[in-house]
């Protein structure tokens, strides 16, 4: 009997079956902050200057002085947190739902010990311009971090600096340019080759350091197309930039004929690893014939996604290319036992950040990796790939739903589904699932566009959730498809248990009616949207 | 799972139950994990074991073990520090956080707006309090940093007048210079602009000359990143505009309570970083970057960053979401304007925290606060023989301090025995500027903190 409550969570209740929870999201109809404020209350107080500084002259900056103060929020401090905090309530975080609906970003949990150690003064308040021998740890940090990504990589270096994916695949393109521009082949070689399940950002930083983009489609087993490849690659061809396993989830076994092929043009191959929750100990950059690499330390390495960053990708070289990353990079004397800076490197005037990494990102992914070690990364990848199986097995059995590609296949460690079916039978398409999932506090995702499989969601449950709460997640999609077919019409209105209830999007593209902060509001509106 | 370990489950990894495992591969009929990785070719499996150090799986062992480390540092709160250059040691108000810890917030992501509505209201009044303090009418979801926001905005100016070449001026940040070459390059290109010996500032002439039918931007720092505040803007703005050039500037948010803000004196687009506004320094990781204009169409249509929205709910609620989606690489991938991705919004939210928490008097005092301080230790620093200061235009929070034959790195080594951290020497970057440093103060310093530096330049430099 015990066993079996602890299937279900509703214990209490006389429906044990029950496989998923009722909720409703905090519903506080919290004002705009400055509906808040109350002329002459204060949120903080800041130390006074004593008056033999007060009393110093300041100088005249005439048309420089502020003639009017900002007109922000008055607000005594207990309104400030207490509007936060309603708002913090109605937003859902990993740690509040099963977030494995959020596929290719590796919604894992991120331990609260680390979000403490990344947050101690000693890390916290650090300036990076401070003498080399009070920033130790700091550097050590960075240091060890390398270590452990160039042993996962095969990588021979690391440049820590970007502050999310994006950022990194900028630095891709940067040394790819850098390199090009190094032996006089910028003008001949002008092109990159990436795939359509690839992250959007690999074509766009492609753009930003002037290159043209091939992109190469899926086979009919959802594998890039070698043809198509065979095809794309020419003399003008810089680079790959390609993810391995895709967005969709399904391996790619020739992989090191995509990079052969590249190389053999004279171009290099860079590896889109955000997302490398598969093969942690399992396979590696190097291997697969990678000259570079980058990791989001945010998604397979555990930092928080805080609401969209701060975030950090670690863009890891083969030896050829270290010389093109942005300085510094970190260096370690073991003679002295000191850690440093190293600004010795013939790019040391390019950078594309400043100063050296996002600090908390590092700290949470080195303590992570820490606690892990090499058994329990290795084993990292394995549940998370058992558990998508396990979950793909399940969702392909529900009304409706189908796997593109690969039939009969495993997957790793996600899966593009389609519901193409479910729109031809009920009219209800992804969009509208989603919103009827959150009704039961559950997070569901469509896809990156292009939408190549139709009507597409993705689902990534990486190691962090129990199969129970993967049950419960499952017992909900399986729910809201069956009312689809029962009861269409409350799907398609949903949601119904969210902090709000349906708004208008196409106020949002039209310039006349879009309003991206409260004082273009009170321009364009009076009352609640009444054009002025 | 096959280990030395004593134990059979990691506390991250709850699947990690052997019998829980058994039971999965028995409902997807797989005999085995390794199943699942037939597809990768054995040459390139990974078949040794990573070489990495053993784990710690102990909690409490790991953070005595990362405690061990963060000790070597030592913090700013342990010394007195003068150092700034681009990242400043403001005070954080504890309420900035208490919100972004919030697991709500800390471990959110990409829900939808009815997922998601606190997310998306908080920084929807994130840049509505900007905006006030920048007065203009958009600002973006921050992106990674200032110097970020410097080269977008430039690239922005690029694609709105359909040129290429950009002046800045050429005492401006070396590492923002950096970033700004390396964003600009291949398809644009950044010249500099001469400043004044004296004052520091901008020479008008030099910038009338070099102003032409190529330039898409004229770009100042303001206050500079020498801490000079630029009186001429208005001349600068003229200037740039009489040539079809737009202007931008990058102005430190901690400076705007007292300062007039970039669309004061003409500015098209502002832009900076905005960890003085309750983010910790995070030795140089705590960083984010804003940018700013009018609502003008032409303008929203360029920025790559997410635009949060207002938009009326059918039951008379605040609705927010995504404006003009189709301009991001999201929905554009290599046809999008630059592009989008993780970047900075916790910090975001946080500043926004922190500007209702200062409201209009508190960001005013911490403006007054900051200049007070700046100037009472020029004024002390100055009647100490062989220091000067350089410069004679008005500076906030910042400004170099020359030492005569004595390099920076002397005196502050000398500092730092005495538990001062010095300013940020200058010398290497700047030719011109020979045993310099730059010193910088914060509304938290204390008279005392500031006569200690003068009593100990004092005697380091007799």
């Amino acid at each position: 009997m015990k066993g079996e409550m602890s299937m279900s969570f509703n214990m209490g209740r006389k429906d044990f079956k029950k496989k998923y929870r009722e909720y409703h999201q905090a519903r506080w109809d919290e004002p705009i902050i400055f509906e808040l404020s109350q002329k002459g209350e204060r949120g903080v107080i800041l130390p006074e200057a004593e008056p033999e500084v007060a009393a110093v002259p300041l100088p005249e900056l005439g048309t420089m002085a502020r003639k009017t103060p900002p007109r922000l929020p008055e607000m005594s401090q207990m309104r400030v947190l207490k509007h936060y905090l309603h708002l913090s309530q109605e937003n859902i975080g990993a740690d509040e739902t099963v977030d494995i609906g959020q596929g290719t970003c590796t919604m894992k949990y991120s331990p609260k010990i680390n979000d403490r150690l990344a947050n101690i003064s000693d890390f916290a308040d650090v300036h990076p311009r401070q003498d080399e021998s009070t920033i130790q740890g700091s550097i050590e940090i960075m240091y060890r971090m390398e270590q452990m990504l160039k042993a996962i990589s095969g990588m021979d270096r690391f440049c820590l600096h970007p502050g999310g994916g994006s950022q990194a695949i900028l630095v891709i393109a940067t040394v790819l340019r850098a390199w090009l521009d190094a032996q006089g082949l910028s003008g001949e070689k002008d092109e990159i080759i990436t795939t359509i399940f690839s992250h959007p950002s690999n074509p766009a930083c492609a753009a930003i350091k002037g290159f043209k983009t091939i992109t190469v489609y899926p086979d009919k087993n959802g594998r890039p197309d070698l043809d198509a490849m065979r095809a794309a690659v020419s003399p003008r061809t810089a680079a790959l930039f390609i993810t391995n396993p895709e967005d969709i989830g399904i391996y790619n076994e020739h992989i090191t004929e995509f990079t052969k092929l590249v190389h053999d043009a004279g171009g290099l191959c860079a590896y889109d690893q955000a997302n490398a929750n598969a093969l942690l100990g399992i396979a590696r950059a190097r291997e697969a014939g990678f000259d570079l690499c980058f990791f989001n330390i945010h998604k397979t390495f555990s930092s928080p996604h805080g609401c969209g960053g701060p975030g950090c990708g670690a863009i890891g070289v083969r030896e050829h290319l270290v010389k093109y990353l942005p300085a510094p990079l970190v260096g370690f004397d073991a003679k002295e036992n000191r850690y440093f800076l190293d600004y010795e490197s013939p790019s040391k005037d390019v950078r594309v950040k400043d100063f050296y990494g996002v600090l908390p990102a590092l700290t949470r992914g080195c303590a992570w990796i820490m606690s892990l070690g090499p058994d329990w990364l290795r084993e990292v990848s394995r549940v998370a790939v058992l558990n998508n199986n396990y979950i793909f097995k399940k969702v392909t059995a529900m009304r409706g739903v189908s796997a593109p590609y690969a039939e009969g296949e495993y997957r790793m460690e996600q899966v593009r589904y389609s519901l193409r079916k479910l729109k031809d039978e009920t009219g209800i398409g992804a969009a509208e699932l989603i919103n009827r999932m959150f009704d039961y506090g559950m997070h569901l995702w469509s896809s990156h566009e292009p939408w190549i499989v139709p009507e597409p969601f993705t689902i990534e449950p990486t190691e962090s959730y129990s199969k129970a709460e993967i049950d419960e997640y499952l017992a909900v999609l399986e729910h809201v498809i069956d009312e689809c077919y029962t009861e269409p019409e409350t799907v398609k209105s949903a949601p119904h248990k969210s902090a709000i209830h349906r708004f208008d999007h196409d106020i949002l593209d039209d310039p006349e009616r879009w309003a991206i902060t409260w004082r273009s509001y009170l321009k364009k509106y009076k009352n609640y949207f009444e054009p002025r | 799972m096959m280990s030395a370990s004593k134990f059979e489950s990691h506390p991250y990894i709850p699947n990690s139950v052997p019998s829980v495992q058994d039971e999965m591969l028995r409902e997807i009929g797989a005999s085995s994990i390794d199943d699942f990785f037939k597809c990768i070719p054995e040459d390139i499996k990974f078949k040794g074991k990573l070489e990495i150090p053993e784990g710690i799986p102990s909690e409490a062992a790991l953070k005595r073990h990362i405690e061990s480390i963060a000790s070597k540092n030592k913090s700013v709160n342990k010394a007195i520090s003068f150092l700034g250059g681009g990242c400043w040691n403001h005070y954080v108000p504890a309420a900035c956080d208490e919100i972004n810890g919030r697991s709500e917030f800390l471990t959110a992501y990409a829900g939808d707006p009815y997922e998601d509505h606190g997310r998306f209201q908080a920084l929807f009044e994130y840049e509505s309090m900007m905006a006030e303090l920048l007065e203009m009418d958009v600002v973006n979801i921050p992106t990674y940093d200032g110097a970020q926001a410097a080269g977008t905005a430039l690239r922005m100016a690029g694609r709105i007048t359909g040129r290429p070449k950009v002046l800045v001026p050429e005492l401006i940040s070396p590492d923002r210079m950096k970033v700004i070459k390396n964003y600009l390059h291949p398809q644009m290109n950044v010249v500099t602009v001469r400043t004044d010996a004296e004052t520091l500032a901008v020479d008008p002439d030099d910038l009338r000359a070099k102003t032409g039918a190529d330039t898409a931007a004229v770009f100042i720092e303001n206050p500079a990143f020498l801490g000079m505040i630029e009186t001429r803007g208005e001349e600068i703005s003229r200037i740039a505009h009489e040539g079809g050039a737009l202007f931008i500037v990058w102005a430190d948010p901690s400076s705007l309570g007292v300062l007039t803000p970039p669309s004061g004196y003409g500015a098209d687009i502002a832009c900076g970083d905005i960890q003085p506004l309750g983010v910790r320094m995070h030795f140089g990781g705590g960083r984010g970057g804003y940018i700013a204009s009018s609502d003008d169409e032409k303008f929203v249509r360029e920025y790559p960053s997410r635009l949060f929205g207002i938009a009326p709910t059918t039951h008379g609620e605040w609705g927010f979401g995504d404006v003009a989606w189709e301009r991001t690489s999201f929905a554009g991938r290599e046809n999008s304007k630059e592009f989008v991705g993780t970047a900075a919004a916790l910090w975001g939210l946080t500043a926004g925290v922190y500007l209702a928490t200062m409201g209009p008097r508190g960001m005013a005092d911490l403006g007054s606060g900051i200049m007070r301080r700046s100037y009472y230790l020029a004024g002390e620093l100055s009647k100490i023989d062989g220091v000067s200061i350089v410069g004679n235009g008005p500076f906030f929070k910042e400004f170099p301090v020359k030492f005569s034959g004595r390099s920076v790195k002397d005196v502050n080594a000398a500092l730092l025995e005495r538990g001062i951290f010095g300013g940020h020497d200058l010398s290497p970057d700047y030719p011109s500027l020979t045993n310099t440093a730059l010193y910088c103060v914060n509304e938290a310093m204390t008279k005392s903190d500031m006569d200690a530096l003068t009593s100990a330049l004092s005697d380091i430099l007799r």
